[in-house]
């Protein structure tokens, strides 16, 4: 096996995020991508956990993953609140912060 | 019994073993009055107030212990400080320590502070009584203390950041103390925002002179790159190089220059002044304002090796100090707030401070620290005083005050007292270190800043004489002569201080003022102004050089031996607890030291006591004779480690004492003359003066506005910072996103608007409408950046942060 | 770029898995049903998961199981059929950007393709690595990493209780 092999999945996984939270209008989808995005990451934290023989990768893709879930538990709560407040969960509407 | 057990601590160093406890016991007074303070009789001053006291104690022993350490030593010596270190926090191999570093120049520091905090917090009981936050301006007041005599103590970088922020932040907390009004709290978010710019510096300072220091420190001492102990030895050990130490001093000054008022970011320190008068007196005079300065003092070798300190030209520090005598006493001329005027003081002492220590004269520089203390903070409490019981809450000289010796001659008799210190009387307490300094600076070779001094004497005593003349001479004036000037609140200067609360809480008392007229003020505030006083007067005999040798008790106690010593053991061990473990096979290890362990050591630490202060480096160097040079700070030690640079000190002429004397006289009297004309007899000559003369007018301009720094600050830095990101963030926005997405058509109908817009309606429309549109045009230019919609801000995030990784590909590839 | 170990059933193994994972994740993004979205992310997240048994890291294949297949999607699923009157195809689920979106994406894909391949070009992973173990992971987090650990609970605590302000009803 490659090291680049799982680095060059992480990076197309990243930018496959990346644009959904571009291009996504739709809050949950944002929030999907947004995990897209948080396991690439993890898949290069292990990536090179391997390749240097540490445990240190591990750990940390161990909290990120604890982080996630609280994001999502968070980010999931707002698009409810939103949709409580607006009946629709587009972030194009969501333009009152315009200065 | 308990007497033998007093006596047993005094003897054996248990204060000095123990100095960690100092700031640790207003720490706990702060929880007990956060928690307890409001249903306590006292409201919570008590505590505060007893824990004061109990650091005094303390301190005070940790002082005697000191000296008696000092003085058992054999002369030259280098007598090490007492060390200790507990491991706060580790995280995956770094170790952050947290103890304390005891030597002179930490206990000369932590007895100011204690003792100036104890009679702040006494003269507060009377000042703030009926105030709607009294628990909570104890609780800050006290966690101020925690904080600064944790700094004073700290053992390492870390530890010392920690105090310096728990300062930052109690000195915002107590100059927005009456918030409600919105001039304080503008001054504390100003305060608070102008000392983070500089803490910046202390951030990337400490961050440097770790990475530089620590394989150093961790080799050769065993402790970590952040260890004061440790940080003092690599800068003279010649293993720094040159680009790191400079770069890391720099920074650490940028933060000093933020803390201690520098120029140019002494900006805050004056506005801070809308805080409560004890708050003045404490933070912003004479302990939290010194902090910078005596980062700079307790890092010495640092900055002696990064800035080239006696390198023969003039250096960063030197440079500022100056700078800062001279503009801040300028200042002080056109001040009409006694508060301001003393802050621009205080500005100013602090400059003779940094350019004490940036021209080698770290010992003077020292000692004015410890002497202005005294001096400045009875001036503060002697203003606070006077508005207290006399001008009805008033702080402006011209307005409500004048004639008031007859009045209050207690706060008259101190304020002269203080006054003739801080000008540099003979044998008042400023003379000792003040005159030193400019002497020492001279000695030194930086003849430049020497004359800046002597400008700088001058003008301390014509802008002192000013104010002593308006506020006790001549006569009663506003609220001082009984008028009740009731709503004067368009001044918001004027009226700042404890009008507010008294207006609210007890209007009877406020009215009460304005009918008895002036009077002395009660014995809460009395007392603590006749101790302070006192020392203004007696604490510059601690090192009067002007008596010989046998004088300079201060110099013996506090300033560090330049020996070199051994770093394997003897050094750091014979001053006690922490460090016997220093010696122990593995140096990386006995850093640490347990906390159960460290009560074993402390017995075998006692038996030790008695030799404790035997001195190392008699095998390397010779140390009967008193003026032989160390190599330290010069060349680079072989055979050991230095702890100090070698300084050399100005020997005291009284020819040069004669001529600077002369030089205060001449400002007393200037100042006094003019003073007479301008106010008493009205002469035309002078008043108006301003006005006529075109040059002394664009002066006095100028004094007025501050310089324009204010301006400078808020309006064009931030300004031409902020707006042209915004403009190019807008201009990204519209042409390059909305280009992309649009299209050619889109850029034609653009040009096609253009043209319609600006060939048709400008031109028709003519000037008039252009001048409006244009401002309105700026206005909304900024607008739409915000767009309010999150996928565009992320598509600007990603977007900027994909083309900068390509850049970076590119350029790298 | 596969060189004479092109066989190992390693490297088919992740040749499978990648290739669902990438065309899950494509579809993710730009699925028309909110519901479809959400399945596809299952299969991306256990395409992870058995990525992860490749990279040696058991424990954390295990919990990216149970934590995010077992707790996030159910979270997803909830999240949309609370906030969906209809569920099915929809038509306007992207905005504007998406061709801003495409162009990011691609720009920053080269640019760390470029990087990668410059700096790991054809490295090879250790040919034997020791799996590791749940108690030397325990030992690491409890150990030196017990900082951030603490840290990591305080934003847990802190999750619940702002997922519980937020979307209660009052």
């Amino acid at each position: 096996m490659l090291v680049n092999q799982f680095l060059l999945l992480a990076a197309v996984l990243f930018c496959i995020g990346v644009y959904g939270v571009i291009a996504r209008k739709n809050a949950v989808l944002v929030l999907m991508s947004i995990e897209l995005i948080l396991n690439s990451v993890n898949i290069n934290l292990l990536a090179f956990s391997m390749r240097n023989g540490s445990l240190d990768g591990h750990t940390f893709a161990l909290y990120i993953i604890a982080i996630a879930a609280a994001e999502v538990g968070v980010g999931l709560a707002m698009v409810l609140l939103m949709y409580r407040n607006r009946r629709s969960i587009d972030l194009d509407e969501l333009s009152e912060m315009k200065g | 019994m308990l007497a033998e057990a007093t006596e047993a601590a005094l003897k054996s160093g248990w204060f000095l073993e123990h100095a960690w406890a100092i700031p640790v016991i207003p720490a706990l007074s702060f929880f007990l009055i956060i928690f307890f303070g409001k249903r306590m009789p006292k409201k919570g001053s008590e505590f505060g107030v007893a824990s004061m006291i109990g650091a005094l104690i303390f301190a005070g022993g940790a002082a005697f212990q000191w000296i008696q350490r000092v003085n058992g030593a054999p002369e030259e010596a280098f007598v090490s400080p007492v060390v200790k270190t507990w491991t706060w926090w580790q995280n995956s191999g770094i170790t952050f320590g947290i103890g304390q570093h005891v030597d002179g120049l930490t206990v000369a520091i932590l007895l100011v502070v204690a003792f100036i905090s104890t009679l702040v917090q006494v003269y507060s009981l009377e000042y703030l009584r009926g105030d709607r936050r009294y628990t909570h301006f104890f609780a800050s007041l006290t966690l101020f203390s925690a904080g600064m005599l944790n700094m004073v103590v700290a053992e390492n970088m870390i530890q010392l950041i920690l105090g310096w922020e728990i300062m930052g932040l109690c000195s915002f907390l107590l100059i927005g103390h009456w918030w409600e009004e919105g001039a304080n709290s503008r001054a504390a978010l100003k305060a608070f925002f102008t000392t983070r710019t500089g803490d910046i510096g202390l951030l990337t300072g400490t961050a440097i002179l770790f990475f530089s220091a620590n394989e150093w420190t961790t080799k050769t001492l065993g402790v970590s790159g952040f260890s004061i102990r440790g940080l003092s030895s690599w800068a003279l050990s010649g293993d720094p190089g040159h680009a790191a130490i400079t770069m890391g001093a720099i920074a650490l000054f940028i933060a000093a220059i933020g803390k201690s008022g520098q120029f140019p970011l002494h900006t805050w320190l004056p506005d801070a002044m809308a805080g409560p008068t004890p708050v003045s007196s404490l933070l912003h005079s004479s302990t939290m304002v010194v902090a910078g300065v005596f980062l700079v003092a307790r890092l010495y070798p640092v900055f002696f090796k990064g800035m080239d300190i006696l390198g023969g030209s003039a250096n960063f520090i030197v440079v500022i100090g100056g700078i800062t005598i001279v503009i801040a006493a300028l200042l002080a001329f056109v001040q009409t707030d006694i508060k301001k005027v003393l802050a621009y003081s205080t500005v100013s002492q602090l400059g003779y401070m940094m350019m004490g220590l940036g021209a080698g004269a770290w010992l003077p520089a020292v000692f004015h620290i410890f002497t202005h203390a005294f001096f400045k903070a009875c001036l503060f409490l002697g203003a606070g005083s006077i508005s207290h019981s006399s001008s009805h809450h008033s702080f402006e000289m011209k307005k409500d005050m004048g004639g008031l010796r007859k009045f209050m001659p207690i706060t008259f008799g101190t304020w002269i007292v203080s006054t003739l210190a801080l000008c540099g009387v003979f044998p008042f307490s400023g003379f000792f270190s003040k005159d030193e300094i400019i002497d020492n600076v001279g000695h030194n070779g930086y003849n430049v800043f020497m004359i800046v001094g002597l400008a700088g004497a001058f003008l301390t005593a014509a802008y002192m004489t000013r104010a002593t003349y308006l506020t006790f001479f001549g006569q009663p004036r506003g609220a001082s002569a009984g008028e009740h000037h009731e709503e004067e609140s368009q001044d918001s200067h004027a009226v700042h201080d404890d009008r507010a609360d008294h207006g609210h809480d007890t209007h009877d008392s406020h009215d009460a003022h304005a009918s008895h007229g002036p009077r002395e003020s009660g014995w809460l505030i009395t007392v603590p102004l006749v101790i302070l006083a006192t020392l203004a007067l007696g604490s510059g005999f601690l090192n009067a050089a002007p008596f010989g040798e046998k004088w300079e008790n201060f110099k013996k106690w506090v300033e560090p031996s330049a020996e070199v010593v051994n770093p394997t053991g003897i050094a750091y061990v014979v001053g006690g607890v922490g460090e016997a473990r220093v010696a122990s096979d593995t140096p990386t290890d006995s850093t640490v030291v347990e906390g159960e362990d460290s009560t074993v050591v402390e017995d075998e630490a006692h038996s030790e006591m008695l030799e404790a202060t035997t001195a190392s480096g008699e095998d390397t160097h010779s140390s009967e004779s008193v003026h032989h040079e160390s190599p330290c700070g010069t060349e680079t030690p072989e055979q050991g480690v230095c702890a100090a640079p070698q300084l050399s000190h100005a020997p005291f002429k009284w020819s040069k004492a004669g001529l600077s004397m002369l030089i205060v006289l001449a400002g007393f009297l200037l100042s006094l003359f003019v003073c007479i004309q301008l106010y008493e007899k009205k002469n035309e000559k002078f008043v108006g003066l301003t006005e006529r003369n075109k040059a002394l007018g664009f002066g006095y301009k100028l004094l007025v506005n501050k310089y324009y720094l204010d301006v400078l600050y808020e309006k064009i830095i931030v300004r031409s910072i902020a707006h042209p990101i915004a403009g190019a963030v807008y201009w990204f926005n519209q042409k390059v996103l909305d280009g992309v997405v649009n299209g050619a058509g889109t850029t034609a109908k653009t040009i096609a608007g253009w043209v319609y817009r600006n060939i048709d309606q400008r031109v028709v429309d003519g000037a008039v409408n252009g001048t409006g549109s244009v401002a309105q045009g700026a206005g909304s230019a900024l607008r739409p950046v915000q767009s309010g919609k999150v996928n565009q801000y992320g598509a600007l995030l990603f977007g900027a942060a994909a083309i900068g990784a390509l850049v970076l590909v590119i350029v790298n590839t | 770029m596969f060189a004479s170990d092109v066989l190992v059933a390693q490297n088919i193994g992740f040749a499978i898995i990648a290739t669902i994972m990438v065309i899950g994740a494509l579809r993710v993004v730009t699925t028309n049903n909110v519901v479809h979205a959400a399945l596809w992310l299952v299969v991306v997240l256990a395409g992870a998961a058995a990525q992860y048994v490749l990279l040696a890291a058991e424990f954390v294949a295990i919990t990216q199981v149970l934590v995010y297949i077992g707790a996030v999607m159910v979270l997803f699923l909830f999240g949309t059929m609370l906030t969906r009157t209809r569920i099915g195809a929809e038509s306007d689920l992207n905005n504007k950007n998406l061709f801003f979106g495409i162009f990011v994406a691609l720009t920053l894909f080269v640019a760390m393709a470029m990087a990668l391949n410059s700096e790991f070009g054809s490295e090879k992973m250790p040919a034997n690595p020791a799996v590791a173990t749940t108690q030397e992971i325990s030992d690491q987090i409890f150990g030196p990493y017990l900082l951030p650990f603490w840290a990591l609970s305080f934003v847990l605590l802190a999750a619940v209780v702002g997922a519980i302000v937020l979307a209660r009803r009052d």
